[in-house]
């Protein structure tokens, strides 16, 4: 259809996803953790354990060199109680 | 009636004209003048504030009122004050609206809704509907204490045979548990029968069976009734400049007549205080809020304003209208412990900071209301990890009431190593542990 082949090709569209990517963050679901640890082992840099086991996570962005890291991490937890949040 | 109500929405802020009775000058607003009775009557309740403002609005009249609450500046007055007229624009924007008058106070200490509901239950009643017609909501629910469930079933009944309400009434009882009363739990609860908080991030988009869901404080909705009636100009001539209105507060502790007044909000506590009958014999502390709230040195507190503002310079805030008075022969760490205690067994148990951390910070706590060896900076490490981590506040609630008490009750902690302790009078009501 005439109207797709006028969308604006890839580099106009990926300038806003690196934008939002710079800014990512990593997000607990306190109510869905179960304190497995899996993400404290796989990211130390930005996770580490309190005294019952269950994962502090940084409340800083996720710097560029750790965010192949940190999606990573978001796939191993096993109760999906991990995320990453992307806000411009 | 509808004409009146629909005419001040046309005059604007300027002071509309009073539909029936002219509206109270003087408070109290919410509750009955005169002595305590029964509940008051559906007629009695229409020759003192006039007929309920229509709930029947078209598109226009519910911008105008909810810019109206707005204007009024009331907030919510379940303990987290946020902007009630944002909510109402939030949840109205959506389709199909439910709306859910949260009476469950789950707080023990706590009564202001409880007396709010059974003394003047048809203008909590002519709030929900209200706010109903402002978000369009088919439906609401009135989610009660089971103290005043009958009050209120039979003021629904009432209202039923005089043919009042457009929309449709239900009346639940809520769940007897403090963390019940959050406002995911309330929908929780309705929905399922589980009173605990869930991971819904925004009721006002997806709450009570995927409707936008609009959960508002009991007392908040009596404003609401009243402002619709009278305007945002009447609402604010109580209170301060920015927190403007009138709101309940419950009296308990060292005072000679505990009870549930209402004042303009930046009343000083000493003023409240007075109200109550005065303190029945020197007060060593107050706790303001509720037990999420925080403890303050009496002799500073009663000179400040009851107001999020007037009391910020001691770290505390009104919360849910709570003033304790701690007498000088009661010890706040003792306190502080048993309340702590209470708040850990309360937990939902969903979240392990708070299900496992908060029985952590008791068990620190006891030991320094027992004068045993307590190590303080493990204490302040658990309140640090455990702050911020659940799914709702009720951790960072109890994180603040230790907080406080480690700050106002220091000489203490210094006696009680030593092996002295100021008594063992208790003030604070909680309830008796049951297995779980």
């Amino acid at each position: 259809m005439p109207r797709r082949s006028q969308r604006p090709a890839c580099p106009a569209t990926q300038a806003p996803v690196m934008a939002r990517a710079a800014g990512a963050r990593l997000r607990i679901g306190p109510i869905a953790c179960d304190g497995r640890g899996l993400c404290a082992e796989l990211l130390p840099e930005l996770i580490t354990l309190d005294d019952w086991g269950y994962p502090i996570i940084t409340r800083a962005a996720v710097p560029g060199r750790l965010l192949a890291d940190a999606r990573e991490t978001v796939r191993a937890c096993p109760l999906l109680a991990l995320r990453l949040e992307h806000r411009i | 009636m509808r004409a009146a109500s629909a005419s001040w929405c046309e005059a604007g802020p300027g002071g509309p004209p009073p539909p029936g009775p002219m509206p109270p000058e003087r408070l109290p607003r919410l509750l009955p003048a005169g002595p305590a009775a029964g509940p008051v009557s559906l007629s009695a309740h229409l020759a003192r504030y006039g007929p309920p403002p229509s709930a029947r609005l078209d598109q226009r009249r519910r911008k105008a009122l909810t810019e109206e609450v707005g204007r009024a500046g009331l907030t919510g007055r379940g303990g987290a004050a946020f902007p009630t007229a944002r909510k109402l624009a939030a949840v109205a924007a959506g389709r199909a609206a439910v709306v859910v008058a949260n009476g469950t106070e789950g707080e023990p200490a706590s009564a202001k809704d409880k007396v709010l509901m059974a003394r003047s239950p048809h203008l909590v009643l002519d709030g929900a509907v209200l706010a109903a017609g402002l978000t369009g909501a088919g439906k609401a629910v009135i989610v009660v204490h089971r103290s005043v469930r009958e009050i209120i079933g039979d003021a629904v009944a009432e209202r039923r045979r005089a043919r009042l309400d457009h929309v449709r009434i239900q009346v639940v009882t809520a769940a007897d548990r403090f963390v019940a009363g959050e406002a995911r739990a309330v929908v929780h609860w309705v929905e399922r029968g589980i009173p605990a908080p869930t991971a819904t991030p925004r009721l006002h988009e997806r709450g009570l069976g995927g409707a936008p869901t609009l959960v508002q404080n009991v007392e908040t909705l009596a404003h609401l009734a009243l402002i619709a009636r009278y305007g945002a100009a009447w609402f604010r001539s109580a209170g301060t400049p920015a927190e403007p209105g009138s709101m309940l507060v419950t009296v308990l502790g060292a005072v000679r007549q505990p009870c549930v007044l209402e004042i303009a909000i930046g009343t000083p506590v000493r003023r409240i205080l007075d109200l109550a009958g005065g303190p029945s014999g020197p007060a060593q502390a107050l706790l303001l809020g509720g037990y999420c709230g925080s403890w303050t040195d009496a002799g500073p507190a009663v000179s400040l304003p009851f107001s999020a503002d007037g009391l910020a310079p001691l770290g505390a805030g009104p919360g849910a209208g709570l003033v304790a008075v701690l007498p000088e022969d009661a010890c706040g760490i003792r306190e502080t412990a048993r309340v702590v205690r209470y708040l850990a067994s309360q937990s939902a148990g969903q979240c392990g900071p708070c299900r496992f951390g908060l029985p952590a910070v008791a068990g620190q706590v006891e030991r320094l209301a027992d004068g045993r060896t307590c190590d303080l900076r493990l204490l302040r490490r658990w309140l640090g990890q455990v702050d911020g981590r659940g799914a709702c506040h009720h951790p960072d609630g109890a994180v603040r009431l230790v907080r406080s008490a480690l700050t106002v009750f220091a000489a203490e902690l210094r006696q009680h190593a030593e092996g002295w302790c100021r008594g063992g009078r208790s003030v604070l009501p909680v309830p008796p542990r049951r297995p779980r």
